[in-house]
């Protein structure tokens, strides 16, 4: 993390003019660093900040900065509060909570010049700066006079700094301690466990702090107010679930696990039949990604809506399922919550690196339809809209989400419900197969869109079957190996795919008068997208704005380009993957397309964005 | 079912009305003489005398000789050749969506003892509810002749040289993990290989049939242990099965000496004539210890090697799911309610 901390004066008094001056700039507009080691309990904490700020109407984004482990390693959860309504992130805290003695020294050293430090006061504490305020809390001590059970210590000591932040920012007790209660579905024993250490916690601080420093949250308006908070992987469960879901496979991974994890919650909630307590749905833990697509295929093949969720190097595994269900042209859905790559990479940091992988995803001549979701709502609209596409299509769709979309709580739009009926697709009944005779034809395009006719297995009429195949087949799905019937399947398959660029969820767009440049962008970069074009405004750079929410693209981009006089594709990897697929979709618009792509292992932020395409322009 | 005229007059139908050509695929492609071609005739006269209603009957493979061999039977039948050594992972997910169909999967050893092992057994370690058929020739004939992993110790074989690997023993596979049906056999013993086809469709749960079947291109020379001359001279059957389907009466009042019945999870019985009086393929232990025996002894023992209809549940049971098959439910009962999403969105 990089901020100016070596140029701020070396003993800038803390109530700095600067920072006076502009004291209500500080209400509920600066970010909380948590740093705490993992497998603590800490996350319960965190959430339940989050949530508290949440309801006080005040916008808020968490995002977890977690190592690849399970107990002992350093973990960050920095909350930013934006009274504007910013919910990307931003490139510094100005709030410190300092609670691991293995960062204690880097994570005080980070501090914006004229922030807060709250520590635990045994930990080691470096040289202090002369430009922060640092509050000591005595976290053993309060744990230990709330004399807790042995077992429920360490997780509940988290509580502490919770308390001391609800004092020195003025968070309400009342929105922690309901926080709380929701965490723990309500039951009151944890309940009053966790929300006595709050209290002790906020007493001991009112007694012993001296609150001297600018950073407080004040309950707001118009901005929160019929919103949600959750993360992008509950929402995609959810929308599968009300997209009639009926076999999951997977195997886990991080990112994707919670994915699985909402479905195994919900599925049995809102998927069991009343009468017979039996499930309308099956949830299979695979022996690994092969098999995980391998049993969507199948499934899929059957006629169920089937789904997996993955990451990166599951994805890599399911490339050869990724071909077959092409080539054979088998309804199927993956979520890639994508996360750092190549190879293990950073299986907990966040990345868009998968897009060129995803979109050819198998060997020969392979495109699939890819889905970009930028917010929760939209990953519920994408969960059941991804099984209509599969089945229109008869293909495989991949759901490319994000480790911070996925896995991070967002403020969002309420989930709509689905605004029409399920869409199964081409799929012929033992009556129509009989009144066809021995007309039909599995890969025969008789509408002209590419997209021929199935049948599912145990359609009760003989003719109905038909033998499905990875090789070469002709139109009625026999074995092959003529060049013009591989021309003329491969050639129609490219037509299913025009027919694709039609259906898909087609770009957001938003024209600015005389702007000369637009960006292009994807997914989950997009608060930090709207934040950076306002930074631009302000530096009087007018932009244009196009969010991508599917592959294959529609002619709506080209036009797009062509209005400007240039376009910076926005996104989290280092190759500018979304770029190089637009230069080959679109490459008379080649020398306007700039890319502006990272990948440290944290979301884009808007300082950065900014920048970047100020440096380009 | 819809019902097709398709036999003449006069000809031997079966319970449902058809005579064994609707029972019949495309024409093979095989070599002449190839084992699998063999077992495709018996799976097609088990599943004609059985009265199987093939459009209810999906053919499952992975890729090589054995796995094109669904083309060449059961022509009403689906029938999806997918991958390499996938075959299980494909039939497990057609099943789970749709709990009605018979699955018969098709694969080589290959396909299930090398590049497939790993789905092999965890279809037999989930009980997927299908009739899993190993086409075992020691070979890879579509690559033309290089050793698989069941190839024995010490093989030779023009294209490839000679074995320096110990085989591995799809039975002793299939056993290790929990198959609640294990079996061998031999293509060139037709009778045995219909009367374990016919137990193993009536079989709850996963049943795994290792049937050596001859390479005549490649690996039917006389000294290897996957060729025709081999599987006759040494062929030692464990017992005889007799098969009787639900519907028939029960004429055996007490059991004869030598002969066990296995009633199935079906209602069906099987009769099982012990060849060998110490035999007894309900006992575990024991059949690790007789497939251990003859692999020293290099026999070639064949039959029902192992059979509990109640050890475990198979997959079906142990998803708890809807008596009707998934794939049938109506959206109805797919897509919750508008009152149960705002119940959700309220709990957020």
């Amino acid at each position: 993390m990089s901020i100016a901390l070596q140029e701020a004066p070396a003993q800038q008094k803390v109530e700095s003019p600067a920072i006076a001056r502009t004291a209500d700039r500080w209400v509920n507009n600066f970010a909380i660093n948590i740093a705490t080691v993992n497998g603590s309990g800490s996350q319960t904490s965190n959430g339940v900040l989050l949530r508290a700020l949440f309801k006080m109407g005040i916008p808020v984004n968490g995002k977890n900065m977690f190592p690849s482990n399970i107990q002992g390693l350093p973990t960050w959860y920095i909350i930013r509060l934006s009274k504007d309504g910013y919910l990307g992130r931003k490139e510094s805290y100005e709030v410190a909570v300092c609670m691991n003695g293995r960062t204690v020294a880097e994570d005080m050293a980070n501090v914006a010049p004229g922030g807060i430090v709250i520590y635990d006061d045994s930990l080691p504490i470096p040289a202090r700066r002369g430009d922060v305020t640092y509050y000591p809390v005595p976290v053993g001590q309060l744990v230990k006079e709330a004399n807790l059970p042995y077992e429920l210590r360490d997780y509940i000591a988290n509580m502490v700094y919770v308390g001391a932040l609800a004092y020195l920012l003025g968070i309400e007790l009342k929105e922690i301690e309901d926080a709380i209660s929701w965490n723990f579905s309500g039951r009151p024993k944890p309940t009053q466990l966790n929300m006595d250490m709050v209290r002790r916690a906020y007493a001991w601080a009112e007694r012993n702090l001296v609150k001297s420093d600018p950073f407080r949250v004040e309950r707001m308006s118009g901005f929160n107010e019929g919103k949600i908070l959750v993360d992008g992987n509950t929402a995609a469960a959810l929308g599968a679930i009300f997209g009639g879901v009926t076999v999951v496979s997977w195997y886990p991974i991080t990112p994707a696990s919670s994915v699985a994890d909402a479905l195994n919650k919900y599925l049995p909630q809102l998927r069991t039949e009343p009468e017979t307590g039996k499930a309308t749905f099956a949830i299979i833990q695979a022996e690994d990604e092969l098999a995980a697509l391998g049993m969507v295929v199948g499934a899929g093949w059957a006629g169920a809506r089937a789904m997996t969720a993955t990451s990166g190097p599951g994805l890599d595994l399911m490339a050869e399922f990724a071909g077959l269900a092409y080539f054979a042209e088998v309804p199927a859905v993956i979520w890639d919550i994508q996360r750092i790559g190549p190879s293990t990479g950073l299986p907990t940091r966040t990345s868009q690196g998968d897009i060129a992988a995803a979109y050819y995803l198998s060997h020969g001549d392979t495109r699939h339809v890819l889905l970009f979701p930028a917010d929760p709502k939209e990953c519920f609209e994408f969960g059941w809209l991804a099984f209509d596409l599969a089945e229109r299509l008869q293909t495989l769709v991949i759901v490319l989400s994000d480790l911070d979309l996925g896995m991070n709580s967002w403020i969002s739009d309420p989930f709509e419900y689905p605004d029409r009926p399920m869409d199964r697709g081409k799929v012929l009944t033992a009556e129509q197969v009989r009144e066809l005779g021995g007309s039909w034809g599995r890969y025969k395009d008789v509408d002209g869109d590419g997209i021929a006719y199935r049948t599912l297995p145990g359609t009760p009429h003989p003719l109905a079957a038909y033998f499905t195949r990875g090789t070469g087949h002709d139109e009625y799905a026999r074995y092959s190996e003529r060049p013009e019937h591989w021309e003329a399947n491969l050639n129609r398959l490219a037509r299913k795919f025009e027919t694709a660029r039609r259906l898909v969820p087609g770009p957001i767009v938003e024209r600015v008068e005389g702007a000369r440049y637009g960006i292009i962008t994807i997914g989950s970069n997009h608060p930090a997208v709207e934040e950076a074009r306002d930074l631009l405004r302000a530096a009087g750079v007018e932009t244009s704005y196009m969010r991508l929410r599917a592959l294959p693209i529609n002619e709506e981009v080209r036009r797009f380009i062509e209005e400007h006089d240039r376009i910076f594709v926005v996104e989290n990897n280092r190759d500018g993957q979304l770029n190089l697929i637009l230069l080959s979709e679109e490459p008379c618009c080649g020398e306007k397309l700039v890319s502006i792509a990272r990948c440290n292992g944290w979301p884009l932020s808007a300082e950065w964005i900014a920048d970047a395409i100020q440096k380009q322009m | 079912m819809v019902t097709i005229e398709v036999s003449p007059r006069g000809a031997k139908v079966n319970a449902l009305g058809l005579d064994k050509k609707a029972y019949q695929g495309a024409p093979s492609t095989l070599c002449k003489g190839c084992g699998h071609d063999s077992i495709s005739q018996r799976i097609m006269n088990v599943a004609w005398e059985l009265g199987l209603d093939q459009t209810q009957v999906v053919k499952m493979s992975g890729i090589g000789c054995s796995s094109k061999s669904p083309a060449y039977f059961l022509g009403w039948s689906h029938a999806f050749n997918g991958l390499h050594g996938r075959m299980p992972a494909l039939a497990t997910g057609a099943v789970v969506a749709n709990r009605n169909l018979t699955v018969i999967g098709v694969s080589g050893d290959g396909d299930t003892a090398s590049i497939g092992t790993g789905q092999f057994k965890h279809a037999i370690r989930r009980n997927v509810p299908m009739v899993y058929i190993v086409e075992n020739n020691g070979v890879y004939g579509l690559t033309k002749g290089q050793f698989s992993a069941t190839a024995d110790l010490g093989q030779k074989l023009k294209y490839a040289g000679v074995n320096n690997l110990p085989p591995l023993d799809i039975c002793m596979e299939a056993l290790a993990a929990n198959a609640t049906f294990v079996a061998r056999s031999f293509a060139g013993d037709p009778k045995q290989v219909e009367s374990l086809l016919k137990a193993a469709f009536s079989h709850r749960g996963i049943a795994v049939l290792d049937i050596i079947s001859p390479c005549v291109t490649f690996n039917n020379h006389d000294d290897s242990t996957k060729s025709y001359s081999w599987g006759r001279a040494q062929e030692t059957p464990l017992n005889e099965l007799n098969f009787i389907p639900d519907y028939a009466e029960i004429t055996i009042d007490s059991q004869y000496e030598g002969e066990l019945q296995v009633e199935m999870h079906d209602g069906t019985k099987i009769v099982l004539k012990k060849l060998d009086p110490d035999y007894d393929p309900t006992d575990k232990l024991n059949a690790f210890r007789t497939l251990e025996e003859a692999r020293q002894k290099q026999q070639f023992i064949t039959g029902l090697i192992y059979v509990n209809e109640h050890e475990r549940p198979d997959l079906h049971e142990l998803l708890h799911f809807s008596d009707t098959p998934l794939v049938h439910l109506p959206e109805a009962v797919l897509r919750p309610s508008r009152e149960t999403l705002q119940q959700v969105l309220a709990s957020l």
